[in-house]
């Protein structure tokens, strides 16, 4: 019964191409993440009443602002239901990345989400190199390092 | 075999995968077993002190409610 009810998303592994992923953002622009390409991205899945995705924000805005210079795109796709719920959270932590909104959560079935934050890092040919469950300032350091590396590479 | 058919349905029906984007509604601090973990201590030392028990709650009564 329960098997039958259970349909498993396929999850999005590292040295895989990324899946697709167009959505809205908060101005009803549509972006596509293969538009990206070209680029090293952060992609962050986050909700409003994830503990650990308040600590990531202020994070991940250092990120943007050190290297989006060296081609670095921080996207963070927003699965609440309610979309003033993330409008709340966003007023208390400001983002200077962009913010797309996925109220549905099919990009998150489609890339595999197993926990609240996940973030993948998408090289500039558009393979996931990594993906990373939840998040915790004290790896945030090592997190760092991997990104600068990757921005190294062509 | 309709009334089976009808019962299975309806008992798959309360089985539903909650994915982990959508524990929004789980993670308000109203779904907590004990959603003010002060008040639910001072709620089971008087509890265990009133019932003329102790133990078993991991809050410490001799259960004359003094301790």
């Amino acid at each position: 019964m329960l098997t039958l009810a259970w349909v498993p998303a396929r999850a999005a592994d590292t040295g895989v191409p990324a899946p697709a992923l167009r959505l809205l953002d908060g101005q009803g622009r549509q972006h596509d993440l293969a538009g990206l390409r070209g680029k090293v991205v952060y992609l962050d899945f986050w909700a409003s009443w994830c503990g650990p995705c308040r600590q990531s924000f202020p994070w991940m805005n250092q990120l943007q602002q050190r290297h989006a210079k060296d081609g670095l795109a921080v996207v963070a796709v927003n699965l609440d239901t309610e979309a003033k719920d993330a409008a709340t959270f966003l007023a208390r932590y400001p983002a200077s990345f962009s913010v797309l909104y996925d109220a549905a959560g099919a990009s998150a079935k489609a890339w595999g989400v197993k926990a609240m934050p996940s973030s993948y890092l998408i090289d500039r040919q558009g393979a996931i190199r990594s993906r990373h469950i939840g998040f915790r300032p004290s790896s945030a350091a090592e997190l760092d390092a991997q990104i600068a590396a990757l921005l190294q590479t062509p | 075999m309709r009334i089976c058919l009808l019962l299975s349905m309806t008992l798959l029906a309360g089985c539903a995968t909650v994915q982990p984007w959508e524990k929004g509604h789980l993670a308000k601090p109203i779904m907590a077993f004990d959603p003010d973990p002060l008040t639910a201590r001072q709620h089971k030392q008087i509890y265990t002190s009133k019932e003329a028990a102790s133990g078993g709650q991991g809050v410490g009564t001799g259960g004359c409610g003094c301790n």
